[in-house]
């Protein structure tokens, strides 16, 4: 029911700020096709926390301010790496174990991986992942635990 | 009020012009580095903070209206997209059985190279 209500409210926001109207007639036409989506997605039984996920926001949003630290500085380093005059990298493929509850959990970690340059998620196992680094300086297992740790409290929360 | 244009508009050339720079150095990496998978790594400057930047940019051009919310809307997207687009083309590759270069990369110097001299 709450994600109902808040995917409802979502996709009113979207389409009001994509269309910019203001007449009552244009609205309605809106507010229909909120419903005619909404009918789409009960039917579908795909209403979950999976596909709503603004019920924590309040800990995605400083968790993804704490991710963009890390790209901007990570950013720096490969640029650096790449715009040396003499190149002089060592590639690693590396393994890395998850710890999560949840999908959402696993699937937050593998993006942040990727998202920050230097690191690319390849294969996702059962309980690692399989990461391609540019360097050795960027495959510290302390960075990793630590990127694991804030991603699951974001998602799942300290109570579990 | 006219200053505060001004400290506006030299907020975003500035902005702009470091995420061109960020852009750009994305774009040298993808010609220098060696192989498939380093070169992601490179690309992954370009549409990470080279991007954001200049979206955040052309936000403050565009004051606080719709048109604002319209482009931290792209903003949004693309952080979500950009790094599902980069995990799928990795993937794909690494199913496909292309090794990555693992060892540690370092080629002579054009001087050393050209009289066929290891450094």
């Amino acid at each position: 029911m709450i994600y109902g209500v808040s995917l409802s409210l979502v996709l009113a926001l979207l389409w009001w700020v994509l269309s910019g109207y203001d007449k009552i007639t244009l609205l309605a036409f809106g507010a229909v096709s909120v419903v005619i989506a909404m009918v789409l997605v009960l039917r579908m039984r795909i209403l979950d926390r999976e596909t709503v996920p603004f019920m924590r926001l309040h800990t995605l949003i400083p968790y993804y301010i704490w991710l963009g630290s890390e790209i901007a500085k990570a950013n720096m380093a490969v640029v650096k790496a790449s715009l040396k005059p003499e190149i002089d990298i060592t590639p690693r493929l590396v393994r890395v174990p998850v710890k999560a509850e949840s999908d959402l959990a696993r699937c937050v970690f593998a993006n942040s991986i990727t998202l920050t340059p230097g690191t690319v998620t390849v294969e996702v196992e059962e309980d690692a992942f399989l990461v391609h680094a540019l360097d050795a300086s960027f495959t510290a297992p302390e960075g990793f635990a630590e990127m694991n740790l804030y991603s699951a409290r974001a998602t799942d929360g300290d109570a579990k | 009020m006219d200053i505060l244009l001004l400290i506006r508009d030299f907020a975003s050339i500035a902005l702009m012009a470091v995420g061109v720079i960020f852009v750009l150095a994305g774009a040298i990496g993808v010609v220098r580095l060696p192989d498939f998978y380093t070169r992601m790594h490179a690309a992954g400057v370009t549409d990470t903070l080279g991007a954001e930047m200049i979206v955040l940019a052309l936000m403050l051009q565009a004051g606080f209206t719709l048109l604002s919310a319209k482009l931290l809307l792209v903003g949004f997207i693309l952080f979500l997209t950009s790094p599902t687009a980069t995990h799928a083309v990795a993937n794909a590759a690494h199913r496909a059985g292309l090794n990555p270069l693992l060892s540690r990369h370092q080629p002579p110097h054009p001087r050393d190279a050209e009289s066929g001299e290891k450094p």
